[in-house]
């Protein structure tokens, strides 16, 4: 197998005024092609910086962070940016749709940034949107969406770049059991069945459950090695 | 072309504030296409003037006549070619609304000093052989529907007939045009001698002279020799030319120009404002969506051009509205400001000072964007 995320004595601290707050502490983690990963751990153990690193949309204070193969800790802001266009897809706990777009057009926003033509970028969306089986909401605004509803537009536009790994964050966190199984399920297919890489920061012992593996962080470490899901 | 359903769908996110907005800077444009409209009309209208001709008026005061022998005295003066005499009558036709700018003078002297009026010479003879005959502009017949042979009265504010009334007929004899200057072919001439007959008062006067020389280089030196030679008489004259004469008449009115420009200036530093905070709420209210979109891979340019174009869409379209208002209004206020149409460089003034807005109100807000922070911003921070 080979390492699709790598982060190698990562240090990252921020100043909260005059305090200095170490968040991880010389963090160390590999993370497999095609791997449906489930970060756990208490508030403030460190898991959104974390996912922050991976995703780009933080930066290190100290050591190195390769994802598909380039180091992204040192990327200047445009380059991280354009990097993150190309290789990662976000899913967010509230969701985090434009809401004066409809499902298709925000599913659409990561396609803007290629050189797709109009008609290319409406087929992609489309594909899109039928699999996370939202089809008939093309039209929709967010506003006219379930919570369920909201978050598969999310994960549609999450794919819709065809991302080398998906970044989520609490993505069930603000949906009732049964749309959460619903959406774990759909995530756990796109792993399973398009090999998509998912990094997934989690509080709920039953979303993690989904995922292949399950990473426990606690204050700015990996504790208790790495623990195989069942 | 990809991004503006983008930036037009954010525009339009709060749709009351932004048609508040857009409403504030239509007003504002429409405002700006008037005056500015009239200024440069204005304007126009003096940088047309006759560089051969010279106005003389009383040293006094405009609106002092000056005796009707002044003529033959100015023909003598070297380097004139021909002086004419025109009085203000002071008219409307029907309803005091509908104001004539009317003029009596006579027909040979006027053909040899202001040779831009085109008058077919058989209705400048009619005009001679007519005593109460009259030529109007082709603007002004159109208006009326006058036309050759009709009879019309014209009642005049300032000057009264011998027999006490104040309204005097004319019997229409011609149509002239001023191809060069549209403005003028919305007046009406009449014959003087009629004019000075008739009148109750002031006869044997005239209201200022015109003057026409053969060098336009020489209209300082000739201007001096016919005031020198005026000067010490009960009606001493002042000599300008007649842009000098446009322009004084002008500041008659006010100037103008510092009008409009101070009006202008309080009426966009209130716009600044309101249209500058209106756009940074909105950007305000959107940072976890901009943080979103950097996410997405939006580069910090990106997204400071996306919060920028709205503000340039929104100010080039509300100023355009505002202007084309503006522009459909103008032809209505044609007989107080005697102008037709809005001038073209106003509209592209118009535009520029749109542009200029969106970059005052729009850059700001556009920069905070740029410098958003993700993790902050999706945190809440």
């Amino acid at each position: 197998m080979t390492a699709i995320v790598s982060l190698r004595n990562v240090v990252k601290r921020y100043t909260r005024g005059k305090q200095q707050i170490e968040v991880l502490h010389g963090l160390n983690l590999d993370i497999e092609q095609g791997e449906f990963i489930a970060l756990m751990g208490p508030s403030g153990s460190g898991k959104s910086t974390l996912l922050n690193l991976i995703g780009g949309l933080d930066t290190t204070t100290a050591g190195e962070v390769f994802v598909a193969g380039e180091r992204i800790d040192q990327l200047p802001s445009g380059r991280l940016a354009k990097w993150r266009a190309r290789h990662v897809g976000f899913v967010f706990q509230f969701y985090n749709l434009l809401p004066q777009l409809t499902a298709e057009r925000n599913v659409e926003l990561p396609l803007l940034l290629t050189k797709l033509s109009g008609a290319q970028r409406k087929k992609n969306v489309q594909a899109a949107l039928a699999v996370v089986g939202l089809s008939d909401r093309a039209k929709h605004k967010p506003n006219e969406l379930s919570g369920g509803q909201a978050q598969r537009v999310a994960i549609a536009r999450a794919l819709v770049a065809d991302p080398t790994l998906l970044v989520c964050d609490e993505p069930t966190g603000d949906l009732d059991r049964s749309t959460a199984d619903e959406i774990l399920g759909l995530l756990q297919t796109l792993n399973r069945e398009q090999g998509k890489t998912i990094v997934m920061v989690t509080h709920d012992p039953k979303a993690a459950e989904y995922a292949s593996r399950q990473l426990h962080l606690d204050k700015g470490q990996l504790v208790n090695g790495e623990a195989r899901a069942a | 072309m990809k991004f503006i359903p983008l930036v037009w769908s954010a525009l339009w996110r709060k749709k009351t504030r932004t048609i508040f907005t857009l409403l504030s800077i239509v007003v504002a444009f429409m405002l700006f296409g008037m005056l500015q409209g009239v200024n440069s009309a204005f304007n126009a209208t003096v940088d047309r003037a006759n560089v051969n001709r010279l106005i003389v008026a009383s040293a006094v005061s405009f609106t002092e006549s000056l005796p009707y022998s002044y003529l033959s005295q100015i023909e003598t003066v070297p380097g004139v070619e021909a002086v004419s005499h025109q009085s203000w009558f002071g008219t409307y036709f029907q309803d005091p609304k509908n104001i004539v700018f009317s003029f009596p003078m006579e027909a040979d002297r006027f053909v040899r000093v202001s040779s831009e009026y085109q008058i077919p010479p058989d209705q400048l003879d009619a005009l001679r052989r007519t005593r109460t005959g009259a030529i109007v502009g082709e603007d002004l017949a159109k208006k009326y529907g006058w036309k050759i042979g009709d009879r019309v009265s014209l009642h005049s504010t300032i000057w009264t007939k011998i027999d006490g009334t104040s309204d005097w007929p004319f019997d229409i004899v011609g149509i002239y045009r001023v191809a060069d200057d549209p403005n003028r072919n919305s007046e009406f001439y009449f014959n003087y001698a009629y004019f000075d007959e008739a009148r109750s008062f002031g006869k044997g006067s005239v209201g200022w002279c015109i003057v026409k020389v053969s060098d336009p280089a020489q209209s300082a030196s000739i201007a001096q020799t016919i005031d020198k030679h005026f000067a010490n008489s009960s009606y001493e004259t002042e000599t300008k030319t007649e842009k000098e004469f446009q322009q004084s008449f002008l500041k008659q009115i006010g100037d103008i120009n510092f009008i409009v420009t101070r009006i202008l200036f309080a009426v966009f530093f209130a716009l600044l404002f309101a249209t500058g905070s209106s756009l940074m709420q909105s950007v305000r209210e959107r940072i976890p969506e901009l943080a979103v979109l950097k996410t997405l891979g939006f580069t910090d340019q990106g997204v400071l051009v996306l919060v920028f174009a709205e503000s340039l869409l929104l100010c080039v379209l509300a100023a355009l509205a505002g202007l084309a208002v503006a522009a459909a209004l103008f032809p209505g206020f044609k007989d107080v400001f005697g102008v037709v149409r809005l001038p073209p460089a106003v509209i592209a003034e118009g535009v520029i000072m749109a542009a200029l807005l969106a970059l005052l109100t729009g850059l700001p807000p556009a920069w905070r964007a740029k410098r958003l922070n993700i993790v902050d911003a999706l945190a809440g921070r």
